[in-house]
């Protein structure tokens, strides 16, 4: 790769190899909106710094021919808009990553979109990123979207900005523009919290204040942005953290070798150390370190390691070892920032699989507090998020997780939601601080169980769960049923939708948030029937392949059995006893939500 | 050892974490082992991340029956020695109907007896991650791949359709017959990947390194005779030259390039004041510029 340090072949290679090592690394990311010159900006970085080659040179000519934006000036921006749909409609869909290096430093750079619908991409950029380049176009100034970029940025934890005040030499590399931008920024921006800010009038195209200092901007008295890139100091402001090592794998190639192996989030790990495994309080002496498949004394963050501990102690991935004077939050409830990605609205109470780097565990959002208007960053109450919003909520775990606050360490404080039916990726979340409840509420350990109840009835408790359309027979075949089991001496219970509907959840109505919550507490209600040893018959309108699933895994396997009751639509609309179906029908649905559909519910019977 | 801190340390540790994120959270990974430099900066990975275990998982080679021979005995080579479990896997369809490069053309030839034959042996073996040795910095495409990339039941790669990769926080869930692509390399550049061979002293196929071989020009492209295949066309002549090979493939699409380098110092030299990128030299990017985008769409790696 040719770049600007080149010395000629045949110099010293060694020397120059050996300075390469010696460089850090920053990690930046570029955001504006479409059309600010962020394409533009990034290939001038490349090319000033010489790592455009000459064939990617020839191909980028022909290409500013076909699809370019700059008459006949070969259009630097094409140079890094990678992906066919791009290149046509000429905007930057997704996240791309770039590398360059100058004598100082090595450089990645996440290219991440402006597009309000891409709002994911920019979090993805700048999740790794320690440096925000926030671009505007001088003429326009300061839109929503800067603003959106700038909250996205401070709120992933990025602590140093850029604000890039590009084409400049289209307002006549005007100093009085340049300067109400920059006051429009500062006010906005001081309550997000940069350690460094620092506003740049630069021209993309044409090279003004981007790798040297423009004469056409002599009233500007700062660096221009690779000077500034090259010597910005990122190091955290936290002082030395404590030592973090999450649990990724468990090596065992032998019954005398049990290695811990996974990368140092933080801190310091040496040989003879005392540890404690934050899940169980444990604590051990470690007893030899590997780092990079070399026996070694001690390692530090970001190595990645294996470690073996002098006593025989239950460590498996998703724990943590940590420092036994400054140990991590565990708890099952907490309060955090949620960034929600995905099309199918973020509902409270509906069961996600939530992943930490090594952990991962079924999660509920409890409580939604309230939903940050990113534009104004005014907090709105909200009853869901929908895609690309941002709020704020309760969580609540199935076990306990290990977790810093984010704002003390990106590694351990951060996880992500999964969608339980797609896996899609559909949110990600930063924790806040954890909810005294689940630190002082334990667990009450019972004499009588749930197994010594079911015994005293001689029988084996079990949620029995009919689903199917109003007018199926759900109701009829579930009160015959109970019948049956009585008449044989079983205990049982029933709990029918519409019953339920007038007592326990008379507060719900038929949003889907509702129909949810809904769920969940007939869940929970028959998981209490279950406890107490009973047969407990369910039947329900339950529209939602998520949230049957919740309740099944509520339950132990064997506990759950679907059942559903497969009519014919146009059977159960005849024989309708209230009438809802055919309301549907006609359009008028009160009960039925409009997602559900005969078709949808066959996939029920893959449940039993 | 690398220094601590260096930043070759840090892309080291950034591989093995990934090496090891697979090996805890998938049933069936497999490594796909190409035999070139990057692949072998792989292996070394793989072996650092699991020691002293071996990687738990086999090492796939896409054979097209078409390698250079030099990489085929490398390949045995390294698998006797390091003693990891091979599997060699040829589109035997793509053998019957005689599919080869002169014959059927460099698209047809790469299609069936690369991506067809990946997407065989993949579905065959039920694997559901394949670690792939490519790089952010080869080509524009792939500078938005994912570290995990999702690929659906026919390996297919949707651009629009990534998963969000957050942090070190990788979701590793797919459903019955959808995979991930895994690529541990994606923050490696060229220079980074010579530079870990040189400082680890990792081998690689000798082809890298310039020799005296058999040599005969076509369109443009030095091409290496490797087997009696390579038949002469009126005009052309078979010539001693000082060659080497920038990357490694079918021995009929890869140029070679005039070079003295016969050492690794002398290979960075000489790519430091390169004015061509490494891709060039393969026929699969020439056609047009999005070339390499739908062959990944289709399921090449
Ligand atoms: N005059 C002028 N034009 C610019 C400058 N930077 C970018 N442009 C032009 O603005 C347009 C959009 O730039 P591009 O980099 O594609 O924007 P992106 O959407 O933010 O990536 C292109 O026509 C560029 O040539 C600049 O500093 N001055």
């Amino acid at each position: 790769m040719a770049q600007r340090d080149i010395k000629p072949a045949g110099e010293n290679i060694g020397e120059f190899l050996a300075a390469q090592q010696e460089k850090s690394t920053l990690r930046f990311l570029t955001c504006g909106s479409v059309d600010d010159g962020k394409s533009t900006l990034i290939g001038r970085l490349l090319y000033d710094t010489k790592l455009i080659f000459e064939d990617q040179l020839a191909a980028l000519e022909a290409e500013s021919k076909k699809h370019g934006t700059t008459g006949s000036d070969v259009d630097l921006a094409l140079l890094v808009d990678g992906l066919e749909a791009e290149r046509e409609q000429g905007i930057t869909i997704d996240v791309a990553y770039r590398f360059f290096a100058t004598p100082a430093r090595r450089f990645i750079v996440a290219d991440t979109p402006g597009h309000e619908q891409y709002t994911r991409n920019m979090a993805t950029g700048a999740s790794t990123a320690e440096l925000a380049i926030i671009l505007v176009d001088a003429q326009q100034g300061i839109l929503q979207q800067t603003r959106r970029h700038c909250y996205i940025a401070s709120l992933l934890g990025i602590r140093h900005v850029v604000l890039a005040v590009n084409k400049i030499d289209l307002v006549d590399f005007s100093q009085t523009t340049f300067d109400e931008i920059v006051a429009e920024f500062d006010e906005f921006a001081e309550a997000l919290n940069f350690d460094t800010a620092v506003a740049i009038p630069m021209s993309a195209r044409f090279g003004d204040n981007v790798t040297s200092k423009s004469a056409s901007t002599s009233w500007y008295d700062g660096p221009s942005l690779l000077e500034h890139l090259e010597t910005v100091d990122v190091s955290s402001r936290n002082g030395e953290p404590p030592l973090r090592f999450p649990v990724q794998y468990v090596n065992r190639p032998s019954s005398d070798f049990r290695g811990y192996c996974g990368t140092i989030a933080s801190g310091q790990i040496a040989k003879g150390d005392s540890v404690v495994v934050a899940k169980s309080g444990k604590s051990a002496k470690v007893h030899r370190i590997i780092t990079h498949g070399e026996e070694t004394s001690r390692a530090e963050a970001g190595d990645a390691a294996t470690v073996l501990l002098d006593a025989e102690i239950e460590v498996s991935r998703g724990n943590m070892l940590v420092a036994p004077d400054n140990r991590p939050h565990v708890a099952d409830q907490f309060m955090a920032n949620l960034i929600w990605f995905d099309e199918q609205r973020l509902l409270p109470g509906r069961s996600y699989i939530l992943r930490t780097e090594c952990d991962r565990t079924n999660a509920t959002i409890t409580e939604l507090k309230y939903r940050v208007d990113i534009n104004t960053f005014s907090h709105d109450a909200a009853k869901f998020l929908e895609m690309n919003e941002i709020g704020v909520c309760n969580v609540s775990t199935q076990s306990p997780i290990v977790f810093d606050e984010y704002d003390s360490n990106r590694q351990t404080g951060a996880f992500v939601l999964i969608d339980r039916i797609t896996n899609a990726t559909a949110g990600a979340g930063m924790i806040q601080f954890p909810l005294r409840r689940a630190s002082n509420v334990h667990w009450q350990a019972l004499d009588v169980d749930k197994e010594s109840r079911a015994d005293m009835k001689h029988q084996k408790p079990v949620v029995l769960w009919f689903t199917g359309l109003s007018g199926s027979g759900k109701s009829t075949i579930a009160n015959l049923l109970e019948k049956k089991l009585h008449a044989e001496g079983r205990h049982t219970t029933i709990l029918d939708g519409d019953n339920v509907r007038h007592g326990l959840n008379r507060d719900l109505g038929f949003t889907d948030e509702d129909r949810v919550e809904n769920i969940r507490r007939i869940g929970e209600t028959s998981k209490l029937m279950v406890e107490a040893g009973l047969i407990t018959i369910v039947s329900f309108i339950s529209p939602f392949r998520a949230e049957r699933r919740m309740v099944r895994e509520m339950l132990e396997d064997s506990e759950f059995v679907e059942v559903f009751v497969d009519t014919p639509f146009e059977e159960c609309v005849r024989r309708d006893p209230k009438g809802c179906t055919r309301a549907r029908s006609k359009g008028r649905s009160r009960t039925l939500p409009a997602s559900i559909h005969p078709t949808k519910l066959r996939n029920a019977r893959m449940f039993t | 050892m690398l220094a601590s801190g260096s930043h070759l340390r840090r892309l080291e540790a950034e591989s093995i974490h990934i090496f090891r994120e697979v090996a805890a959270s998938f049933s069936k990974p497999v490594m796909l082992y190409s035999i070139g430099k990057d692949s072998s900066v792989m292996l070394r990975l793989a072996m650092k991340a699991f020691y002293p275990a071996k990687p738990p998982f086999p090492f796939l080679h896409v054979d097209t029956t078409w390698k250079f021979r030099e990489m085929i005995e490398f390949r045995d080579r390294m698998a006797r020695e390091l003693d990891f479990d091979q599997i060699v896997h040829i589109n035997e369809d793509g053998v019957r109907d005689g599919i080869g490069p002169f014959e059927h053309g460099s698209n047809t030839h790469t299609h069936i007896m690369k991506t067809v034959a990946l997407r065989q042996a993949l579905d065959k073996h039920g694997f559901d991650a394949a670690f792939g040795g490519a790089r952010r910095d080869e080509e524009k495409s792939r500078a938005k791949e994912r570290i995990f990339s999702f690929r659906d039941a026919n390996h297919g790669w949707d651009p629009k359709n990534q998963r969000p990769e957050m942090w070190k926080i990788y979701n590793t869930r797919v459903g019955k017959g959808e995979s991930i692509r895994v690529f541990p390399l994606s923050n490696w550049t060229e220079l980074d990947i010579w530079q870990y061979i040189m400082l680890e002293d990792i081998p690689i196929v000798p082809l890298y390194f310039a020799k005296k071989r058999p040599i005969v020009e076509r369109d443009g492209m030095l091409l290496l005779r490797d087997d009696e295949r390579l038949q002469l066309k009126p005009g052309e002549e078979i010539q001693e030259r000082m060659v080497r090979f920038r990357t490694l493939g079918c021995y009929p699409l890869t140029g070679a390039i005039e070079s003295n380098a016969d050492s690794l110092e002398a290979i960075i030299g000489e790519m430091l004041t390169a004015r061509t990128s490494e891709r060039q030299g393969r026929l699969i990017d020439r056609d047009e510029a999005g070339s390499m985008e739908m062959k990944k769409r289709e399921g090449y790696f």
